[in-house]
């Protein structure tokens, strides 16, 4: 998405779908891999889903079962991702603005969701939040359960998406002019004067590209939420497991409404954020 | 400003630069802050990441020991490494081919293709399964004709082979693309014109230019393919000591009650995610000294 066009080209252009014959090996291989792993594969939910009876899958993909577990995935994942970018915010501005102890170290595992396996992700967190857990043992006094309920699937989804935010607003605030500010607060602006004005306006595209990023990993999270949830429709069920249960089931047209259904939504988010990064771009200039 | 779905290749912040020092801030907003970030980080990431190591070594090392020598456990990590083995080189060389074209060409379509490369870190890794069994399962597109030939995809190697390279497609090309556009191609043309060989072209000019970014994809490509649950889960069928790979041992051990053992192998997981940071750490160091 953020590739832009270089400077210098060896070939001019050349259209993609013009010579395919007479293209080099690795042209070759990126088209064939791609067609087979990739255009394969979606065309064949896509025609599966074509082949469905158009009342037959609405009635399926708003089923009451279904749309339960749209609130559960899409509303969660969307507080989740508005969480994480107030609090991912803070981080990046505490982690550019300034210096502290362990910084260094506390900056490189903002990236541990990335590189944890989403299963023992949803192991410890369903352990660290249940009832007897480290924290959850302090939560369960006061009424709050985590582990096996919405909140515990809201948990995974804070806990996968956070760095996407934080990493996508860092940059954008290292390179951010200083002087602007500090010409706001010469001129007598107060600090919450400079920061509304003249700090916050040229970060929101990057805000919002995060907190779209967060949101689409959220969404499609399956590993940690299906281990900290209690997976029971109506409560803490989302539709990646809803899926995996139709299939359990040998129930393919359900499992490829909803499927559908999850890849149509994944696609507008990604159009959503390739927007929002032009727009970004257009502020770099 | 480069940033991605998977998140991988943002531009990280230079290490040498100097906290501002605003001339108005109070100091007590700044340890506000501080705190209310550390406060946060702790309840979201640090003591889940900690409480890994604790529940794993609570009865001390001796049980977890005793939980890495079962045959189901022993079984899981080969499978995990040998589909690692197969995905990641494969990956590496489309990786490779697919930055050279985006990075190298102009043509109609560019975009498309880039945003076609995103789409696996879009999708969630449960329609990605879901997708290989409507094209090679029973009822599946290929389904009568794998049938016939009495080749097994589904609830078999294969199936989590090609559910793997599905979900970790782009990340060789993702972090090859920038490098590669960063290097231009002057001195490609020049060794052309000295009258090198595509091949000698690759070795002696492009790699050395590309090698940390090229690594870096394939240490990200080997963390997510050794931890990759949701995609795998669908198309193995999850069978202990046939089609579990670690990942999946450890959501079912922990299904069965073995908490020991569930959180012995999630510490094995959660020291190749160590690694993998600190990996990742070492390789954007030389790739801003290169900068410098």
């Amino acid at each position: 998405m953020a590739v832009s066009a270089t400077r210098d080209q060896t070939t001019t252009s050349r259209n993609l779908f013009g010579k395919i014959g007479g293209l080099s090996w690795p042209w070759r291989i990126t088209l064939g891999y791609l067609t087979i792993m990739l255009l394969l594969p979606v065309s064949a939910l896509m025609l599966k889903a074509s082949t469905e009876n158009p009342i037959n899958f609405w009635k399926i993909a708003t089923s009451p079962i279904a749309l339960a577990t749209y609130d559960v995935t899409f509303v969660t994942s969307l507080i989740a991702a508005l969480i994480n970018g107030l609090f991912g915010f803070l981080i990046a501005w505490v982690l550019v603005r300034y210096d502290f102890p362990f910084k260094r170290i506390i900056d490189a595992a903002i990236d541990l969701p990335f590189a944890l396996p989403t299963s023992v992700a949803g192991l410890t967190l369903a352990t660290v939040y249940s009832d007897n857990g480290w924290i959850g043992s302090f939560l369960a006094p006061l009424g709050i359960k985590v582990a096996f309920t919405r909140l515990g699937v809201g948990m995974a989804m804070l806990f996968i998406s956070l760095p996407f935010i934080v990493r996508t607003l860092q940059p954008v605030l290292q390179e951010m002019e200083k002087d602007i500010e500090e010409a706001a607060w010469s001129l007598g602006a107060s600090q919450w004067q400079t920061f509304w004005r003249v700090v916050l306006p040229p970060l929101i595209p990057a805000m919002l590209t995060g907190i779209a990023l967060g949101f689409s990993r959220a969404v499609g999270e399956y590993g940690s939420v299906v281990i900290v949830a209690s997976n029971v429709p109506f409560k803490d069920l989302i539709a990646s497991v809803l899926i995996i249960q139709r299939l359990e089931q040998y129930d393919y047209s359900g499992a490829t409404v909803i499927g559908t259904v999850l890849l149509g939504i994944s696609l507008l988010i990604l159009l959503a954020i390739n927007l929002l990064q032009a727009w970004g771009r257009r502020y770099d200039l | 400003m480069t940033s991605n779905l998977a998140g991988h290749s943002f531009n990280t912040v230079s290490p040498n630069s100097q906290p501002y020092k605003p001339a108005k801030e109070h100091a007590w907003v700044k340890f506000v802050l501080i705190g209310i970030a550390l406060a946060y980080l702790l309840l979201i990431l640090f003591i889940p990441a900690i409480n890994v190591f604790a529940q794993a070594f609570k009865e001390g090392v001796g049980p977890f020991f005793h939980n890495l020598t079962e045959p189901n456990f022993l079984h899981a990590v080969k499978l995990t490494v040998f589909i690692a083995l197969i995905v990641v080189p494969i990956n590496t060389v489309f990786g490779l081919c697919a930055a050279w074209v985006i990075a190298r060409h102009q043509f109609r379509g560019r975009t498309f293709l880039i945003s076609l490369l995103d789409i696996p870190f879009a999708v969630s890794p449960v329609v990605a399964g879901l997708m290989i069994v409507l094209l090679y399962g029973r009822n599946g597109w290929f389904g009568p004709l794998l049938g016939a030939a009495n080749i097994k995809i589904i609830f078999a190697l294969p199936a989590m082979v090609l559910a793997s390279a599905f979900i970790t497609l782009p990340f060789v090309a993702r972090e090859v693309i920038p490098v590669l556009e960063e290097a231009g191609s002057e001195q490609e043309e020049a060794a052309r014109t000295l009258g090198a060989k595509d091949i000698q072209i690759f070795w002696r000019v492009t790699l050395p230019n590309i090698r940390w970014g090229l690594l870096y994809g394939v240490i990200l490509t080997n963390a997510r393919v050794m931890g990759e649950f949701g995609a795998v889960s669908v198309v193995s069928g999850n069978i202990a000591g046939e089609t579990q790979t670690l990942p999946l041992f450890v959501e079912e051990a922990y299904k069965q009650y073995q908490t020991q053992a569930s959180f012995s192998a999630a510490v094995l997981l959660a020291g190749l995610a160590f690694v993998t940071l600190v990996l990742k750490e070492i390789l954007e160091r030389k790739t801003r000294i290169k900068d410098v």
